[in-house]
């Protein structure tokens, strides 16, 4: 049995995971801008920011869809050891992991109920790039205009509609980490 | 002229330091030790331990040692000590029909199987003072002679046999939500309200109680048995297989058996009430099971008639004690920003009051 | 203190508050529940601040807590002392120098930067709570966005007093949608929250709710068109620096009742004071 499962996790978790979500709040929270978070080395075909993601977020509280490629014993091996989440189908999932068009379709995770709309999904899309240029964002958390390299723009204008209810994505490509929560206006 | 108040580090390490010494009392008087307080103050050690949701009896002696014997105050020491814990998993459920019984009574029926059991109970004791503790704490030797060990299967059985009482409900797999590590969200459901009560002020849930006995959500509570003891705490280890005991807890559990005349959902039958409770807490535990019966109005088609008791928000949100204290004494916190700027809106207000009648009285 | 984790609390419980920030910030003004944990210090002493603060802090911040404007008061004090011990990190009175605040009842003079976060503790996290008791109830309200009651109650005071009586936790809107407690502050604050460069983070402890505003939030104080909302504050100044433009205390400082205003904000007061003796 190959163990590099045992490998890749944060070497201290307290203080990695303390800086890795500073960087992912300061995306989630100002849409368009790109960080940096370092720490992870998860299996491939995860980049280490998705894997970092995963560390500072997930637990064995979440569950976790992982979308086609990314499913792999490997990651699930990975997972398992490192954060214990349950894997799940997209329908119950609180966080899902792949590249875009195998995330595919939007409507099959949980959006929140009214009177709970934190309850829905967080989508970590596996980016083959990531750069501030591209579809323009408006919104909470942005001054005047943002640009982000999106996969697709129709479909973060429908999630935008259900507002306050929706979504959450977040975009990682190697080291980098990008955001869009439901409250952006993508055009 | 004017300087702004400065010091508050200085002056909160001299509260410090003077706490300490009047929590010390006066030297000349032996210091008590945490052993003394968990072997002679047992009973506040256990409500330290209920109401602070951690078995530990050393360590709720400390924290009644370091509160000057505050039970409050110790009951957050211990609850903010536990924040710190890791959780390595849950327990299977205590088996209290195989209970280690010290006390068992039954006020439904005269005798049953196990018999009546009285206990160390304060019961028939005569409150009046103890003049010979004062000098001289020794108790007289007692006779003593080997337990029977006999069975005592808990009394609802009997009457469930007979189908006179409801089912007690058989909990689905689905492990119980966990209100330490959930934020309560309601309507919560019984196994949630249970965890709230057993964790509740001891005051506020007699209290609620008794509002019951006098008439609000009158719940017509018999004692069907009250039981203290020891019970073994096992956990299943999923490395092994199987469950290992992992200690022993003391416990007080309480089911009351209430009239019931019947709604439009269910039938004519006795329903039940459920308290249980760390350590011998029979007083919290019968509080527990009467409060239980009253929130159970909406499953057992009864009418809301508006009691405190029957109100699950109402109860919930206001049974615990560490939540209800701090926010109570947070009062003594410095509010100079919100109180000038009510002080100014008053003054506006009256001025304007003044104005008009100035205005009035020289027309 | 090396005995307790790093910022003190569990690293499970950090990953809990983390994620109810993101959801706070994605759906601004919206609370959102989390299983408060039981700290050292009391429930309405700042617990939910302090929850928040422990799951934004990292070992490179320079953290500031004020309590009613001033960091030298004593819960402003025993707050500092706790992340400096738990969390090693540096702290500082000066809120240019500080990357994270936690504050009680007020929001800094001088404005926040891009790359501050506002940590503020709050009571009462629901701002219909005082008109309708039950949490069933208020929700299904957010939920319908049905503020009528709001607006009742601002309306009541108008037609009662001539204006809204509402001097500290004035109600806002939050991007047109969610009506958001803005915890005790004087209304004097209340503009200084919309359009803010600082990330605004808000933890109710004993209620067990964490929301949020993202920069550049739209705020706007409730009020009616022949109404408008006025950011009201003493019409006096500064004993000590002379500033007649920040919010004041009011200091009684004789037997007959003779009266000073002093800063609230202690550094402001003391940076504008150390200015005109250089």
């Amino acid at each position: 049995m190959d163990g590099g499962y045992l490998d890749g996790g944060f070497s201290n978790p307290s203080t990695e995971s303390a800086a890795a979500f500073r960087q992912i709040m300061e995306v989630v929270a100002r849409p368009g801008v790109i960080c940096e978070v370092a720490g992870a080395q998860p299996p491939a075909p995860l980049s280490p920011a998705a894997g970092a993601v995963l560390l500072t977020l997930c637990d064995a509280d979440t569950s976790v869809y992982l979308a086609g490629s990314v499913d792999t014993p490997d990651v699930r091996s990975w997972i398992a050891f490192h954060i214990g989440a349950p894997l799940v189908g997209p329908a119950h999932a609180t966080f899902a992991l792949g590249r875009w068009d195998e995330l595919m379709p939007l409507g099959q995770y949980p959006i929140g109920t009214p009177e709970y709309p934190d309850r829905s999904a967080t989508l970590i899309v596996e980016m083959p790039s990531l750069d501030a240029a591209g579809a323009t964002l408006r919104g909470p958390g942005i001054k005047d205009t943002a640009h982000l390299s999106l996969p697709d723009v129709a479909p973060f204008q429908e999630n935008a509609l259900h507002f306050p209810l929706g979504l959450d994505f977040i975009f990682t490509c190697e080291q980098r980490v990008a955001a869009l929560p439901r409250s952006t206006e993508v055009s | 002229m004017y300087v702004a108040v400065k010091g508050g580090e200085r002056a909160i390490e001299n509260a410090h330091a003077w706490l300490a010494e009047e929590r010390r009392g006066d030297q000349s008087v032996a210091e008590l030790s945490v052993d003394q307080i968990r072997e002679q103050m047992s009973l506040a050690v256990d409500r330290v331990m209920s109401e602070g949701s951690l078995y530990d009896p050393d360590l709720a002696a400390l924290a009644i040692k370091q509160s000057r014997g505050d039970l409050i105050e110790a009951i957050f020491l211990i609850r903010a000590y536990r924040t710190t814990l890791p959780r390595f998993g849950g327990s299977e459920p205590i088996d209290t029909a195989e209970m280690d019984c010290d006390r068992r009574i039954s006020a439904t029926f005269k005798d049953l199987p196990g018999g009546q059991v009285l206990g160390p109970t304060f019961d028939y004791t005569h409150r009046l003072l103890d003049f010979k503790l004062a000098a001289d704490g020794e108790t007289p030797e007692v006779n003593e002679r080997p337990a029977e060990i006999e069975a005592m299967p808990h009394v609802t059985g009997f009457l469930n046999r007979e189908g006179l009482i409801e089912e007690a409900v058989d909990a689905s797999d689905a492990p119980p939500r966990d209100l330490t590590r959930e934020p309560l969200e309601l309507p919560a459901d019984r196994s949630l309200r249970l965890q709230a009560l057993t964790r509740s002020d001891e005051g506020f849930t007699l209290g609620m109680a008794y509002s019951t006995q006098r008439g609000y959500a009158r719940n017509h509570a018999f004692v069907g048995e009250l039981r203290i003891g020891t019970v073994p705490v096992e956990m299943d280890i999923p490395e092994l297989g199987f469950a290992i005991e992992i200690g022993e807890i003391n416990v007080t559990e309480c089911e009351t058996i209430n009239q019931f005349q019947g709604s439009k959902t269910e039938p004519p039958q006795f329903t039940r009430g459920y308290g249980l409770v760390f350590g011998q807490t029979e007083r919290k535990a019968i509080s527990m099971a009467l409060v239980d019966r009253a929130l159970r109005w909406e499953e057992l088609g009864e009418d809301f008639v508006g009691a405190p008791a029957q109100d699950a928000e109402f109860v919930l949100y206001h049974a615990d004690n560490i939540q209800a204290t701090g926010f109570l004494e947070h009062i003594k916190l410095p509010h100079y920003v919100d109180f000038q700027a009510e002080l100014e809106l008053v003054r506006k207000l009256r001025r304007e009051v003044q104005a008009e009648e100035t205005l009035e009285a020289a027309e | 203190m090396s005995e307790y984790n790093f910022a003190y609390l569990d690293e499970q419980t950090k990953r809990m508050i983390r994620r109810a920030i993101l959801k706070g910030l994605a759906v601004p003004g919206y609370q959102v529940p989390f299983a408060s944990r039981e700290m050292p210090m009391p429930y309405g002493w700042g617990t939910g601040g302090v929850q928040v603060s422990a799951a934004v802090l990292t070992p490179d911040d320079t953290f500031k807590v004020i309590d009613q404007g001033a960091d030298d008061t004593t819960n402003a004090v025993s707050i500092r002392a706790f992340f400096e011990r738990t969390a090693e990190v540096a702290t500082t009175t000066s809120t240019e120098d500080a990357t994270v605040i936690q504050t009680r009842h007020r929001i800094p003079e001088v404005s926040l930067q891009e790359g501050q976060i506002l940590v503020y503790q709050v009571p009462i996290p629901e701002p219909l709570r005082f008109l309708e008791p039950r949490e069933t109830e208020t929700r299904k309200m957010h939920a319908l966005e049905d503020y009528g009651l709001m607006h009742v109650k601002l309306y009541e005071d108008i037609a009662r007093h001539g204006h809204i009586a509402t001097s500290y936790a004035y109600p806002v809107k939050i991007e047109g949608r969610y009506v958001m407690d803005p915890s005790p502050i004087p209304k004097f604050d209340n503009p200084k929250m919309s359009d803010n460069p600082a990330i605004q983070l808000f933890g109710a402890g004993r209620e067990q709710r964490i929301y949020a505003l993202p920069p550049y939030t739209q705020v706007v104080s409730l009020d009616f068109e022949d109404h408008p909302f006025e950011a009201s504050k003493p019409d006096q100044c500064c004993s000590l620096c002379q500033s007649t433009t920040s919010y004041l205390d009011e200091v009684i400082v004789d037997d007959s009742g003779k009266r000073m205003y002093v800063c609230s904000d202690t550094d402001y007061c003391a940076a504008r004071v150390r200015k005109q003796a250089a």
